[in-house]
């Protein structure tokens, strides 16, 4: 008799839990999947979102700009998020997406601490990164080997520096890293090291490098004198429609912009002085 | 009817409870066996598609060393070869169950032959524990602890061979331990009684007698361990530096399948090229898995004959 009751009460505590997924299916729910340095922007205005329109869930994923891509495209989710233009991944068919550029990330080159460089031009950090610079002495630094830290193949940090910096230059296979804070302890514990990271991940544990005399900061991405930078794009399949559109539309409104995007780490598009196209043409905008 | 007769001839209560439970054991058997098939035809058709739809060499696959599934190499041909990766997974594989077996083997005589009381209640607990522990946990003990260790004696980066193989080292150890005093409390009790009546000293007995018996129960300890070192993903991204390199040395960073798999799989897209390469990786783990398990059946049919 107890092994019944037990399983009585397996029962009920699963349908207690079926019961528990319905309700919250009342609401209205969209799911955003994709780019992680696009995750904690769309995370914190889906909570904001969310709690100031009762039963409209936004559900916030990460996994990458390709997982972003290829689940807008399989219909999967109803945003995918991408540091990418979905044109520039391969087998990614774009002309159905529409494309909602939410914010700007520039991007920085950071090296350990002690190596005490300010400046590189833009040729000595693509030798850097190609291995034709193999020690900091040929840059003007101590005599230790460079130790390079790559992201991961196909993430989008990766592919807007090598399309930045390292424009027809092959990066030599080195040690890679699938997080940026990943990325930031090794740079910050390993002598030598030299990497990447989005602007909002930088703090005190490592140095950033100008790069031709220009300092990484928004000013400089605004008007394109900092050229490592790329749009942070919300894909949906075909016009958004229903809370989709209405939370594109709130992430977009002038208020969330100037003062949300802002505070955490990203430079609103509206702020741009430039615009750049899929195949890197940069226009003045008025 | 006679209510005898009738009973009789009706199935009984224990006859139908018994219908039950063989039906519902039969069905909690298909849904296994259907979800492995499943498992292996989805990652076999993913991992297939870069041979058959990609026209892939499996030879080059095999045996090249540039992995950058993105990029063309002079030919014309995507660079996938998956030649780092294997030499990264096989190295860590079998440098860890080096290290552990001999350790594996000290620990299961020390609990079996030694000093069986205080083996039960002091190794036992902790080789418990450490089966317990989340292997996330091992890779960050491995990223803050071993990898600056290494990178302090040996120079470098610390990432690399060295770093995986002692992570996995400790991950490994509980599992090899554990079925080697197995191995070693299943050897019949007479063997050793013989041993000694013959005047072998305890040293002899254990030597040649219960280490002998017990040896395809350790092998497939070794193996399982190896199995599991060879699957480990996390814990080993974490520490190897994930370069796609041939390892020249222990303490360059390298990489494994796995931990390729785990760090690119969401940075590519569904039926690409790039996507596809990985499940070809995916598919080599499978059969990997499955060669260890034979392994480990080949061994216990071998050692059942020897009794």
């Amino acid at each position: 008799m107890r092994k019944r009751n037990v399983i009585g009460l397996l029962v009920t505590f699963s349908l207690l839990l079926l019961a528990g997924c319905q309700s919250k299916q009342n609401g209205q729910s969209v799911t955003a999947v994709g780019s992680s340095a696009l995750q904690p922007l769309i995370e914190a205005l889906a909570e904001q979102y969310s709690a100031d329109h009762s039963g409209q869930f936004i559900n916030v994923q990460g996994g990458g700009s390709g997982t972003g891509l290829s689940q807008i495209q399989s219909g999967a989710v109803q945003m995918g998020n991408s540091d990418l233009f979905a044109e520039e991944k391969a087998g990614i068919k774009a002309d159905k997406l529409v494309d909602h550029r939410v914010a700007v990330v520039g991007i920085t080159p950071v090296i350990n601490k002690q190596l005490g460089i300010k400046n590189l031009t833009l040729t000595q950090l693509a030798k850097i990164f190609s291995g034709e610079i193999d020690n900091w002495q040929d840059v003007g630094g101590p005599d230790q080997p460079v130790v390079l830290v790559n992201r991961a193949q196909g993430s989008g940090t990766r592919t807007t520096f090598e399309q930045w910096v390292m424009k027809s230059r092959k990066t030599k296979p080195a040690q890679e890293q699938d997080s940026t804070g990943m990325v930031r302890s090794i740079v910050a514990n390993t002598p030598g090291a030299i990497s990447y990271l989005a602007f909002s991940y930088v703090d005190d544990s490592i140095a950033m490098v100008k790069l031709n005399g220009i300092a990484p900061t928004d000013e400089n991405v605004m008007t394109n004198a900092w050229p490592i930078w790329s749009y942070e794009h919300v894909y949906t399949k075909g016009q958004p429609t229903g809370l989709t559109k209405r939370f594109l539309a709130y992430v977009l409104s002038d208020e969330v912009q100037h003062k949300q995007v802002g505070k955490m780490g990203y430079i609103p598009v509206a702020k741009m002085t430039v615009e750049r196209s899929v195949d890197g043409t940069i226009t003045k905008v008025k | 009817m006679d209510p005898i007769k009738a009973s009789l001839l009706k199935k009984s209560r224990a006859a139908k409870s018994e219908t039950r439970g063989k039906l519902i054991s039969l069905f909690c058997i298909s849904l296994i066996v259907f979800i492995v098939l499943a498992i292996f035809y989805f990652v076999a058709s993913k991992g297939l598609a870069t041979f058959f739809k990609d026209k892939i060499n499996l030879g080059r696959f095999l045996t090249q060393s540039n992995w950058n599934p993105s990029l063309k190499d002079s030919h014309g041909r995507p660079e996938v070869g998956a030649l780092p990766m294997i030499m990264g997974s096989f190295g860590v594989t079998f440098l860890a169950a080096l290290l552990a077996t001999p350790f594996a083997i000290g620990a299961g005589i020390f609990m079996t032959e030694i000093s069986p009381k205080r083996g039960e209640k002091l190794l036992q607990p902790v080789m418990e524990l450490l089966v317990g522990i989340p292997s996330v946990v091992y890779g960050f003990i491995g990223l803050s602890v071993i990898v600056p260790a290494v990178r302090h004696l040996f120079g470098g980066s610390g990432f690399g061979i060295l770093a995986g193989t002692c992570v996995l080292f400790v991950m490994i150890l509980p599992t090899v331990t554990s079925m080697t005093v197995d191995a070693l409390k299943s050897v019949p009790r007479h063997y050793r009684e013989a041993s000694l009546a013959l005047g072998a000293t305890r040293w002899q007995t254990t030597w040649k007698v219960v280490l002998k018996a017990a040896t395809p129960g350790i092998l497939t300890g070794v193996v399982f361990g190896m199995a599991r070192a060879f699957g480990e993903a996390l814990a080993v991204q974490m520490v190897i530096g994930n370069a796609a390199l041939l390892p020249h040395n222990l303490i360059t960073p390298a990489s494994t399948l796995t931990s390729v798999l785990t760090m690119g799989i969401g940075n590519t897209v569904m039926g690409s090229l790039a996507n596809n390469a990985l499940w070809s990786l995916a598919l080599l783990l499978l059969l990997m898995s499955l060669l260890f398990n034979l392994l480990v059946r080949l061994i216990g049919r071998k050692g059942a004959m020897g009794r």
